[in-house]
């Protein structure tokens, strides 16, 4: 059966969805905030090779290392939950599929985010 | 899922080899062909072109296949000097005009296959209607509010130079076609062409619909399918840059949020 809806009323579908916009900014936010952060760690990370395991702990229950820590992991699991809703829109198509994938992946970026602050905290407020 | 391999009725097959009787001076011109009519799978069709007795264009040589070699070779073209975008086709894996795209310019055999990623109507002709209706949906015309001037509407001298590099764009497809987003989602990402013609209105001073265009155009599709990719750029055979025309639209629509 053809298709018999004109091709400008295929085009024009549902109407704009009016946002798209932030999404785009954040994803240019995270990545600029990636960059101090990821040097600080980067850094931090080749000063402190060879040390032993309670200098690492001691390295990381600093305040600040601690905060940058946090902060680090958060961007970045943000960013890379951003950044997978580009890939998925770009190459899934089925709406179900579409819908299931990017549950799981806030699902799964958030669970990972949780997982890797918590750890910092536990170490930053543990004995 | 975006396909990445070609469906079993449209897998391309080896046709037949036409040869130049007699010439000296040959070059091979690889032609896709299909027939919508014959139930027959694509196939591409090698012509021996005689060079001494055909133009320096693709165009020119397409031609001449047609009407010396065989006739049922179907493509578009019109004004033959770049201004129409109706041969827009790819040449040896590059999209542009047939009639501007020197043949000495390619290297080796000339393999010419109609615009990627679209419809095939036959031969070399895409078939481009929501092509179109993706141009018509962003009302490619100017929209006023105010009471309709005597005489003509005014525009800075300014103002008018930020049409250039815009309105010289022939709605070819070349770039849209050449784009991989465009490819994967061409039913609802407008595009690069549709997009440059989109800011060529957005940015004419003339205009005072800018914001309901604005509002139009911001989708996770129509507009941010975009990734910067470039090939829009690299394709056009009037060199514009409608990969910089959408940089601009994604700059208004954050200038607007404040």
């Amino acid at each position: 059966m053809t298709d018999l809806r004109t091709p400008l009323s295929k085009v024009r579908g549902l109407g704009s969805a009016k946002d798209g916009t932030h999404h785009w900014w954040l994803q240019r936010v995270t990545a600029i905030a990636n960059i101090p952060l990821t040097i600080f760690m980067v850094v931090s990370f080749v000063g402190n090779v060879g040390k032993d395991h309670a200098e690492w702990v001691a390295w990381l229950k600093q305040p600040l290392v601690s905060v940058i820590m946090i902060l680090f992991v958060a961007n970045l699991f943000y960013h890379l939950r951003l950044g997978l809703q580009v890939v998925v829109e770009d190459y899934v198509h089925d709406h179900g599929t579409k819908i299931t994938t990017m549950l799981a992946i806030s699902f799964g970026t958030v669970l990972m985010a949780a997982l890797s602050i918590f750890s910092v905290l536990r170490i930053a407020f543990g004995g | 899922m975006a396909e990445f391999s070609l469906p079993k009725n449209s897998r391309v097959g080896k046709g037949k080899t036409v040869k130049a009787e007699g010439a000296t001076n040959t070059r091979k011109f690889s032609v896709y062909r299909w027939n919508p009519d014959d139930g027959e799978n694509p196939r591409m069709d090698t012509f021996e072109v005689d060079m001494d007795s055909c133009g320096p264009m693709v165009l020119d040589a397409l031609i001449k296949i047609k009407n010396e070699m065989d006739s049922t070779v179907t493509f578009r073209r019109s004004c033959r000097e770049g201004v129409c975008g109706s041969c827009a086709m790819n040449m040896n894996g590059k999209n542009g005009l047939a009639c501007t795209t020197a043949i000495e310019d390619l290297k080796g055999d000339v393999s010419i296959t109609p615009l990627p990623h679209q419809e095939v109507v036959k031969d070399l002709v895409p078939d481009l209607t929501n092509f179109y209706a993706q141009y018509a949906s962003i009302k490619p015309w100017m929209q006023t509010q105010s009471t309709t001037p005597e005489k003509e509407r005014l525009q800075s001298h300014d103002d008018r130079a930020k049409l250039d590099g815009l309105y010289e764009c022939i709605l070819c497809a070349c770039c849209s076609t050449s784009c991989p987003s465009y490819w994967w989602n061409g039913d609802k990402y407008l595009g690069p062409a549709i997009l440059l013609q989109a800011y060529r209105w957005l940015i004419d001073s003339r205009d005072e619909a800018t914001g309901e265009r604005l509002d139009n155009l911001e989708d996770p599709f129509r507009l941010y399918r975009c990734h910067t990719i470039m090939n829009c750029a690299n394709a056009c055979p009037k060199g514009l840059n409608p990969a910089k025309a959408i940089a601009e639209i994604k700059k208004m629509m954050v200038e607007r949020r404040g």
